[in-house]
């Protein structure tokens, strides 16, 4: 028979899962695509998924992103989140379940006394604070966020990101 | 830098990407959420795409450049399906020249739809061959292989992906090389193309005799795959289930169904005589295990309640250990609303107020059904709003029909309303009826596209715009008023309510653009100094009545 056989996979257990959640109109999905991109462009193999369409409109929007050396399902199990990055504190008790036992949760709270360029960059800030533990180059993350923006506003979505990463 | 390129990409961007590559000639469809994306990167990346009125039409018009040789790509949600069914059954009579592949991106979980439909059901109903992709690569090599499964058997090929498809992001690396099609052409074959009963008799019989090749044929596809693993557990399955089984079930023997009709069942019967257990996990209805065990092989198939939702790593363990306990409940969440300044607003607090029964369609405006306004009373598909409200209206007594009003999208009007204004005036109900188109100058909900009403293509250029008023006054509605109820929300109310009391047929303009499109809807006037001759251009309040 013809038929295409894989190969047996190593047990994956490298993956890291980063759940960004929030509210419509806060740049969840830009920063899930920060990430992913961020890892991508590391090497990694990465997965992204979200549910889009009602994002405008203000409800619960949430996306999660899967990096390691081989990803398997685009969706974080319950429980196996590593990290939980909230834009907005009130969508802490909708997604905590996601978190494994050990997990952080990366929000204004650790952001202290800085100041933001902007209200709008707090993804991006939030983003600063979260790369400080993940394997990923500051280039590539300098990278993935020139990629994200529109020209003009890459300078301070970058300026917010170092805020987040040097608290 | 590696020398391969790859890209991370969504499946709905990566079946853009393969249908480019592939030289795909057109490519027409409807805006649905999961599937809209798809023509605008084929846009995008330079491929000719257009926004038809509905699916049906979007589905013949690539079915007559098919019918020419040329490549075609035609995208829908799972309902879009439904709208396209008519021309879909009769195309796998017919056959074309040309690869013709139709998307149908199904939205199991109901992230953004009125049902969960599992459009697996229409490839065996209609007799289309079938391929489900289970990421973005496959996504890419599965949209290139029906081109060339297509072209080889002269039939349309149905690519039916899920939202987990769509809106996931995966790695791709492009690697088909397509030989160039010949140029478009006419060439005439009465018998296979005029599907009159005694051509159409011949046709049918050919269909099934293609339908059997293309089971041998993918019994040693690569498009069917196994994941080698341990004998104790063998699992089929298919889309995006696949990987949330590997990850459940890391230890399994998994067999992959990239092409899942016509089933290839000698590969799927080796496959479970090679295990001790063989289950069938699959996301919204047992259809493979229906047709599996239909070919008499005794597969576990998963339990009733996993036909709702859709699934994941902690269901696919649930179904693996047969627990049909009580699930968690998915974090319910804030829902959404209609938007702070939805030129919407003014008209539902008008139809609260005035205690209206509400017909409703699909689209953003939908939202009026929630708190503070619950200003909808029935919403069931594309175009329904008109029609349901004529029924309510023959059949009420008269304090009750006096309320009766029918709400609908500009896109949507487009797309299934007009029929419903052509039956009103036909039919119309003792007391007349009031229709209110919601006028917002773009198809909203699925991320502000164009439509005819627009004056604009789907990559924004200019062309003829349709005018909902003028259709309708064609048509003989007997009152056409255009307003705009931002501006003028008590002359609004007034307004509804002597057309209520009129006991004519009555349709009410409501025009203001989208508080979200407004800007970009003003940059694309500019650009191409755009000037419409509306009646109501946005912010106005003029009214004509007749």
């Amino acid at each position: 028979m013809n038929v295409f056989r894989e190969e047996r996979n190593p047990m994956v257990n490298d993956t890291i899962n980063i759940l960004v959640a929030g509210l419509g109109g806060q740049g969840i999905i830009r920063a899930s695509d920060i990430i992913a991109d961020a890892a991508f462009r590391t090497g990694y193999d990465v997965k992204k998924s979200e549910i889009h369409g009602m994002s405008q409109r203000g409800g619960s929007v949430s996306s999660d992103v899967r990096f390691g050396s081989k990803v398997l399902s685009p969706m974080i199990p319950r429980g196996e989140a590593h990290f939980l990055v909230l834009c907005d504190l009130s969508q802490r008790e909708v997604f905590w379940e996601y978190l494994r036992p050990e997990g952080k949760i990366i929000s204004i709270e650790n952001l202290g006394d800085a100041k933001l360029p902007h209200p709008k960059t707090l993804n991006t800030a939030l983003l600063g604070f979260l790369s400080k533990f993940l394997q990923i180059p500051t280039e590539k993350w300098r990278e993935a966020i020139e990629h994200a923006f529109p020209v003009k506003l890459v300078e301070i979505n970058l300026a917010a990101f170092d805020i987040g990463a040097k608290q | 830098m590696s020398t391969v390129s790859k890209f991370l990409l969504f499946g709905n961007e990566a079946i853009a990407h393969a249908a480019r590559n592939a030289g795909v000639a057109l490519g027409t469809g409807y805006p649905g959420t999961p599937s809209t994306e798809i023509l605008e990167c084929f846009a995008d990346l330079g491929g000719h795409a257009q926004w038809a009125p509905n699916e049906k039409v979007a589905l013949e018009v690539a079915l007559g450049a098919s019918f020419c040789g040329a490549r075609t790509l035609v995208t829908m949600k799972h309902v879009g399906l439904n709208v396209a069914a008519d021309p879909f059954f009769t195309a796998a009579y017919t056959g074309v020249d040309g690869g013709m592949v139709v998307v149908s991106a199904d939205d199991p979980g109901m992230a953004s739809s009125q049902n969960e439909q599992d459009n697996r059901h229409y490839a065996v109903a209609a007799g289309i061959p079938m391929l489900e992709p289970s990421d973005s690569q496959d996504a890419y090599d599965f949209t290139a292989a029906a081109i060339e499964l297509s072209e080889k058997w002269y039939i349309p090929v149905l690519l039916r992906v899920t939202t987990r498809i769509c809106h996931s992001k995966t790695i791709v690396r492009p690697r088909w090389l397509f030989p160039p099609v010949d140029a478009p052409r006419f060439r005439r074959d009465i018998k296979g193309r005029v599907m009159i009963p005694a051509y159409a008799r011949p046709a049918h019989r050919k269909l099934r005799a293609k339908l059997s090749e293309i089971a041998e044929w993918s019994e040693t596809s690569s498009l069917n795959r196994i994941h080698e693993g341990s004998r104790n557990l063998g699992i089929i399955t298919s889309g995006v289930t696949y990987y949330h089984v590997r990850e459940a079930a890391p230890e399994a023997r998994v067999l992959k169904l990239g092409i899942t009709h016509p089933l290839p069942i000698k590969l799927i019967r080796d496959f479970a005589e090679s295990v001790d257990r063989c289950i069938v996990i699959e996301e919204g209805d047992p259809y493979l295990a229906t047709h599996i065990r239909a070919a008499g092989l005794a597969v576990e198939s998963k339990p009733e309640i996993f036909r709702f939702g859709e699934l994941n790593v902690d269901r696919v363990r649930r179904i693996l250990a047969m627990d049909t306990s009580p699930e968690p409940q998915p974090p319910p969440g804030k829902l959404p609303e209609l938007c702070k300044g939805c030129p919407y607003r003014p008209v539902y607090d008008v139809l609260h107020k005035l205690d209206c029964i509400v017909s409703g369609d699909i689209g953003c405006y939908t939202l009026g059904v929630l708190p503070p306004y619950e200003a909808m009373d029935t919403c069931v598909c594309m175009g329904a709003s008109i029609p349901v409200g004529l029924g309510m209206r023959h059949v009420l007594p008269p304090d009750q029909r006096k309320r009766v009003v029918s709400v609908i999208g500009d896109s949507t009007f487009i797309h299934t309303g007009i029929p419903g204004i052509v039956e009103m005036v036909y039919n119309p109900p003792p007391d007349g009826h009031v229709v209110i188109v919601l006028d917002n100058g773009t198809t909203a909900m699925t991320g502000q596209q164009e439509h005819p009403g627009t004056g604009r293509t789907l990559d924004h250029t200019p062309t003829k715009r349709v005018s909902i008023e003028e259709v309708a006054r064609a048509i003989g509605v007997t009152q056409v008023h255009v307003v705009d109820p931002t501006r003028d929300a008590a002359g609004f109310e007034q307004l509804v309510d002597k057309c209520l009391n009129s006991r004519e047929l009555c349709l009410i303009v409501a025009r203001h653009y989208c508080i979200l499109a407004a800007p970009s809807i003003k940059e694309f006037e500019k650009r191409t100094q755009q000037q419409f001759d509306y009646e109501c251009v946005p912010g106005g309040t003029e009214s004509h009545g007749e």
